[in-house]
């Protein structure tokens, strides 16, 4: 393939996770360690054969937990990435570049949340508590002014999308229609077997014009794991390696949380952009031969602009490639196979991570023929990330 | 727990599940009374009641109605099982969970988090008599579907307390329903008429600025209703959001400009969920971009939903939202018509 240093070295080897619902009943330190064992367990690697932690920054339980609950003994490497959901594929990267580096040799990366029962996100930063740090600052030029959502930080991209290049809340109504019919094949998904139309979502009521409840991802209580080790070492384990052919990470010129509304234009995601072009030099691929893809979809109107920033079609031609039906199974770049996070589950992009896997593998509820190459992104609007993941060939 | 690499991965929880599981199950255990029944207590009880019936208090009274001896209100039944205030203080803390404090979690979860008393049907077994000793258990009956009621949506939770003497004999049986609910969501305010910047009366405050040494100087402009750009002192570009540094050249210095107030809308969003209660819904939030070239996020005002366009001229007002804080906002300009 390619000699980027990164590009094939490591490999995806175990995925897990817990149910995904809207009440786990349990800690969100328990929903790690049931993510995390699953996957040591789907890897066949013991606890103790761990020496390296990723997870968000956003994640409330630390290596140090995870470790002595699970009994990994010693550690080497443990990172955190910021930046909520834009952190999911750097953790694999993370990962990666530790097993490349030799810094450790098996990294388990995981997410974990009671996102729903406990603390949701969609209920926005209005009452959070403010202090001096620039991040909070920021918050300064939202929270005061009513827009405190991610759905109304979302929405404000959205209406300019609209207005610059003549697509409608039915174009976006279509990334939710095509989540929710892979969603419903998924048992795993919390919309299995409840597929939406176009019309349903159509007379979903508004939640930030011009988004509606259906344009929203779900929220979930849940965990997700990821087992990375050499590809050299995954090709002894019990299944087909998920090679890491790219992983990358992005943050665009002029970069806010959510709101990067002071750019000179506001219709693309100019760190997806970045991220894709690294994916693409590292794994020497062309969109083309990308054969599915895992976008990110905490609301559906920033899938478009990352098809775009993607070089899976042109600048605002997203609303057509989507309507053409390249998205569905049997197009040219299935998506979001498992459902999505509008039809799976919201675990901050680390399932969509685990589908690439299994598609991968061949293991997916939705597999389409012949996956070489899968490309998986991490969260929009926020400095984000991407891998390639592909067949051990 | 499964990974869900395995093909028979688990179903997802499911609350209606979780709720139903409660049904037979014991809330609270067989307790005991404080107090076995006594005429102190029954004396204050009917007198509170101004009930003056004599079998309550009058051995002769009593047994001239043919019974052995004093007995107790049947409607007393309650009394003898309270638990003082301390009593349950210190129940809340203790470690060891009752089926009720369970079920109350899962309830709340599930956003029931008001409750109101519905009714109350008591079947009595026996008469007590002083020296008695009761106790009490209680066990859910049904926990009903979502219902739709005037005090908001909730579910009905009906459980059987049975009381029982110090042979274990069942004395009374008290059928025990709450609604657990909703509290609803204020209604939805009617669409805002195009009328000038005001202060919205008895609503929350709008949330607070996170004010640091890099943006108060913003703020405090916009008490004095200057809407200020921060330029850089060395290359004169504007930036908006501030910050301490020019992306342009580096420099540390920096002073500001009043804008004009002359502006054009960017984009907007019409707020709909979540309600926070510090403002009005529809709530109209736009980017604005201003005549001196940076952009910043305002409400509108003076504008119908249904007319506002990207594009629109705008021109800045202000918004005394509290004595604390005054923020931009933006009506549309006056069009010429020439």
């Amino acid at each position: 393939m390619t000699t980027h240093p990164l590009s094939g070295v490591a490999a995806v080897a175990g995925i897990g996770a817990t149910e995904f619902s809207k009440f786990s009943g349990r800690s969100e330190l328990q929903l790690a360690c049931e993510a995390v064992l699953a996957a040591l367990a789907d890897a066949g690697v013991k606890p103790s054969d761990v020496d390296g932690l990723v997870t968000f920054t956003a994640d409330t339980n630390s290596e140090i937990h995870i470790a002595r609950n699970t009994g990994m003994g010693e550690l080497t490497f443990f990172s955190r990435i910021g930046y909520g959901g834009g952190a999911a594929c750097a953790t694999v990267q993370q990962a990666a570049m530790a097993v490349a580096t030799g810094a450790a040799g098996v990294v388990v990366c995981y997410r974990a949340f009671n996102e729903r029962s406990g603390e949701r996100y969609g209920l926005g930063q209005a009452d959070r508590p403010m202090d001096t740090s620039a991040d909070r600052a920021a918050y300064a030029w939202m929270t005061p002014f009513g827009l405190n959502t991610p759905a109304q930080w979302v929405a404000m991209f959205a209406r300019r999308y609209m207005h610059e290049y003549g697509a409608t809340t039915e174009d976006f109504g279509r990334v939710a229609v095509v989540d929710r019919a892979h969603a419903a094949n998924n048992p795993a998904a919390y919309f299995h077997k409840r597929p939406i139309t176009l019309a349903d979502h159509q007379s979903s009521r508004w939640i930030a014009e011009p988004l509606r409840l259906l344009d929203c991802c779900q929220e979930t209580d849940g965990g997700q794991a990821l087992v990375v080790v050499s590809a050299e070492r995954a090709r002894d384990l019990p299944h087909p390696p998920a090679v890491i052919r790219g992983a990358a990470q992005g943050l665009g010129a002029d970069q806010h949380m959510m709101t990067s509304y002071y750019r000179p234009t506001i219709t693309g995601i100019p760190e997806m952009g970045l991220t894709g072009r690294q994916l693409y030099r590292q794994s020497g691929l062309t969109p083309a031969e990308i054969d599915a893809a895992i976008l990110y979809d905490h609301f559906t109107p920033l899938v478009l602009p990352q098809l775009e920033e993607l070089g899976f079609c042109g600048r605002g031609e997203a609303k057509d490639f989507i309507a053409d039906g390249h998205l569905e199974l049997g197009g040219s770049l299935p998506l979001n196979t498992h459902g999505g996070q509008l039809g799976e589950a919201y675990l901050h992009g680390m399932n969509g991570i685990a589908e690439g896997v299994r598609l991968v593998r061949g293991t997916s509820v939705n597999q389409p023929a012949n996956v070489g190459h899968v490309l998986v992104t991490a969260g929009t609007g926020v400095p984000t990330s991407g891998l390639v993941l592909g067949a051990d060939r | 727990m499964k990974g869900v690499a395995d093909a028979d991965h688990a179903g997802r929880s499911d609350y209606e599940e979780r709720l139903q599981a409660f049904v037979g199950r014991e809330l609270n255990a067989r307790t005991p009374g404080p107090d076995p029944v006594n005429q102190p207590m029954i004396r204050h009880w009917t007198a509170a009641m101004g009930d003056a019936n004599p079998v309550y208090t009058d051995t002769e009274a009593a047994h001239a109605t043919g019974r052995p001896g004093v007995v107790a209100p049947a409607s007393m039944i309650q009394a003898w099982t309270m638990r003082g205030y301390g009593a349950s203080a210190v129940s809340a803390s203790a470690p060891g969970r009752r089926g009720f404090d369970e079920l109350l979690e899962l309830l709340d979860a599930g956003g029931y988090t008001s409750v109101v008393a519905t009714d109350s049907e008591f079947e009595f077994v026996r008469e007590l008599v002083v020296g008695d000793h009761v106790a009490v258990c209680e066990v859910v009956e049904s926990i009903s579907a979502e219902k739709r009621t005037g005090l908001g949506t909730g579910r009905f939770v009906t459980t059987l307390k049975t009381y029982s003497d110090q042979d274990g004999e069942t004395v009374a049986t008290q059928r025990w329903r709450t609604l657990r609910f909703r509290p609803p969501e204020p209604e939805p305010e009617p669409e805002p008429e195009p009328e000038p910047a005001r202060v919205p009366e008895s609503r929350s405050l709008r949330p607070r600025p996170a004010v640091n040494r890099d943006n108060a100087f913003w703020f405090e402009g916009a008490r004095e209703h200057r809407l200020l750009v921060q330029r850089c002192a060395a290359c004169s570009v504007l930036r908006h959001p501030p910050g301490p540094c020019c992306p342009e050249c580096g420099s540390l210095a920096w002073d500001t400009v009043e804008a004009s107030g002359r502006a054009q809308v960017y984009s907007f969003v019409v707020n709909h969920h979540p309600r926070h209660p510090a403002f009005e819904f529809p709530h109209l939030i736009a980017v604005v971009a201003l005549e001196e070239g940076t952009r910043l996020i305002a409400g509108l005002t003076g504008v119908a939903i249904e007319d506002v366009a990207i594009g629109m001229p705008l021109i800045l007002d202000w918004l005394d939202a509290d004595p604390d804080l005054s923020l931009p906002v933006f009506r549309p300009a006056a069009t010429e018509t020439n």
